[in-house]
């Protein structure tokens, strides 16, 4: 284990964008964080816990041109531009963040691998920061995520301890990230290990002290047609605005759309996110099979905690990070849909 | 000036393919062949399957393919007007370059289940598109099937597409009988009159048939009662489902019905399978 002072961030960080891109929390304006491009002077906040968008938007951006096109007369020329090129870091990744890209990697890295998501994902080495006070919205446990320590995929996992961050390179890329940044890490203390353990105790105490703690989205019982028929969908539903926040927010949906940029003769195909709460998610030209808010508002929620299960070994497509609760204009959340379908230990 | 495309191995990235033909088949509908710019089938495929066709800047849209997979020189598709991607499409001429990718989804199990069966195909308007497919195939290995039925109905006789198949081609082929019907009484037209769900119930199949079925969702639904009451098993029919797709590979989500994905995991469907999918489709 290594360790690093807080006054040699700024160091660490600038040796690091020489070959890479690098992406930390940059706090924009009051409290609102988020994952972007390291520049000298950005206010760099490794203190807040959530940034306000997932860090999902740099193996899966909001929007990602791939194709351009072009028409002269009869004749069509396509030119692929998608993938990325640069190596990159992202460096204060939250552990429920981190688990996320293991969700998402489900969907984009299976048959047929989608090649521009793969090409983002080999190309990071990801940084972990283990969160020494877990929010009231927080219920990461619900899912095995423990915030005390780095999920497996995690290159460096790092712990906050004052005055330093505690360093443990995980993979053979974090080793080669510590490997270039070994004149300013120095060698941790068997000391600071201890303390380390004893700040992870702490971590898990408090979890348990936590308002959502109780929560087990395991506890839900029923088949898919007993989950999709219960009366909660009418009821939690009504609320539902269809504004999609908590799908933009959230760091595993992955639902995308597909359109073409209309430059005359010339132009670009991109993808973008996209919600199942839309209404024109899935519309057609004779109609749309979920008509109301219901049926998309179900959708979401069967998705995450029924269909996703059910195609990936039983694990859900959450991570417990609580920001669909933190930005729901009408209160509504997937903690009280689990609650509401008995997902809560007695 | 041949495709310029990088070649990659990624699904979302179309090929070239040039329309080689066109055939307004009825007012609405329009049967596109196309071929790669050298020449030939654009890739091969499964009768049942799919493809991702691209008319930038408008976009893609998802199309069964039409032509059977026997045929080595050109695939078919058979496109109503009903959006923009389709609008587009029905503006182009002939020679016009097109974005192609795919084959996606699964497709109709012509070399297992099929076999050696009698086949009662049901086809409502365009519904007939995909089922075109399949009967060509099966016409291409005539000897490994029973006994063939044809079904196809349409609003009128000028909305019935493919018609040199159904009314020369399928009839006067071994052990094939084609029954064509219209919604109503049309001048000119001494064939059946009456609704396809009504058809089927009329001339009473034999329920050792494994039958086929494509078109509007309200005709699935009234011939699978239809088919039920002559005493068909759910696990007897197949049926296509269609869903907004943008993908093509399951990914997007926006053809996600209960764990399964329309584009990748349908479009074919054996009803007994439809029966455990919630019903949103």
């Amino acid at each position: 284990m290594k360790k690093l002072a807080k006054s040699k961030l700024f160091e660490v960080w600038s040796i690091i964008a020489k070959e890479h891109e690098l992406f930390v929390p940059v706090e924009q304006e009051g409290e609102s964080v988020n994952f972007s491009l390291w520049q000298e002077g950005e206010h760099v906040n490794l203190d807040h816990l959530k940034t306000n968008v997932s860090p999902k938007q740099i193996v899966f951006p909001q929007t990602e041109t791939y194709l351009k096109f072009k028409t002269t007369g009869k004749k069509l020329s396509l030119e692929n531009v998608g993938g990325k090129q640069a190596p990159y870091v992202l460096f204060g990744v939250r552990p429920c963040d981190a688990q996320s890209f293991a969700l998402i990697d489900n969907v984009f890295l299976t048959e047929p691998v989608d090649r521009f998501y793969e090409e983002r994902r080999n190309k990071g080495i990801l940084v972990s920061l283990a969160c020494s006070n877990p929010e009231e919205t927080c219920f990461c446990q619900a899912f095995g995520i423990t915030p005390g320590e780095a999920p497996q995929g995690v290159d460096v996992a790092t712990w906050d301890m004052g005055t330093f961050l505690l360093w443990k390179p995980q993979t053979a890329k974090g080793e080669s990230l510590t490997n270039q940044l070994n004149g300013v890490l120095e060698e941790a203390l068997a000391q600071d290990e201890q303390d380390c353990q004893e700040l992870q105790q702490d971590i898990q105490q408090k979890l348990k002290d936590l308002p959502l703690a109780k929560i087990d989205p395991k506890q839900i019982t029923g088949d898919l047609k007993e989950i999709f028929d219960a009366k909660i969908w009418d009821e939690y539903s009504s609320r539902c605005l269809g504004c999609g926040s908590c799908t933009y927010v959230c760091p595993t949906c992955h639902c995308y759309d597909i359109r073409d940029f209309d430059g005359g003769k010339a132009g670009e195909r991109f993808r973008c996110w996209d919600s199942c709460m839309f209404s024109e998610f899935t519309l057609m030209a004779h109609g749309n099979p979920r008509k109301t808010q219901k049926e998309k508002f179900r959708q979401r929620f069967m998705h995450k905690l029924v269909y996703y299960p059910n195609n990936n070994e039983g694990v859900y497509a959450c991570v417990g990070c609580g920001r669909c609760m933190d930005k729901c204009p009408v209160n509504m959340n997937i903690v009280k849909v689990i609650k509401k379908l008995g997902g809560e230990k007695a | 000036m041949s495709c310029t495309c990088n070649k990659t191995a990624d699904p979302l990235i179309p090929e070239i393919a040039v329309i080689e033909a066109i055939r307004q088949d009825t007012n609405d509908v329009t049967t596109f062949r196309v071929v790669k710019p050298a020449g030939g089938k654009c890739f091969d495929f499964m009768p049942g399957q799919c493809a991702m066709l691209s008319v930038p800047p408008t976009g893609e849209a998802i199309f069964s393919i039409t032509s059977s997979p026997t045929e080595q020189n050109f695939m078919e598709f058979s496109i109503k007007r009903c959006g923009t991607v389709t609008e587009y499409l029905h503006q182009l001429e002939v020679g016009s370059e097109i974005g192609i990718r795919g084959p996606y989804g699964n497709h109709f199990p012509v070399e297992s289940e099929l076999k050696g069966k009698d086949l009662l195909f049901i086809a409502g308007g365009i519904g007939l598109a995909p089922l075109r497919s399949v009967i060509n195939y099966i016409m291409d290995h005539r000897a490994d099937y029973g006994k063939i039925d044809i079904v196809y109905g349409a609003r009128s006789p000028e909305d019935l597409v493919h018609t040199k198949e159904i009314f020369e081609n399928w009839p006067t082929r071994p052990d094939t009988n084609v029954h064509l019907t219209v919604d109503r009484p049309f001048e000119g037209w001494d064939g059946h009159v009456g609704f396809v769900p009504n058809y089927v119930k009329e001339l009473g199949f034999h329920t050792s048939k494994v039958a086929l079925l494509c078109g509007p969702p309200i005709m699935i639904k009234f011939v699978l009662q239809g088919l039920e009451e002559l005493g068909f098993k759910k696990d007897q029919v197949y049926t296509t489902l269609e869903l907004k797709m943008k993908c093509g590979v399951g990914k997007c989500g926006r053809c996600n019905i209960g764990n399964k994905y329309v584009c990748k995991d349908g479009p074919v469907f054996r009803c007994d399978e439809l029966q455990e999918l919630p019903d949103e489709y």
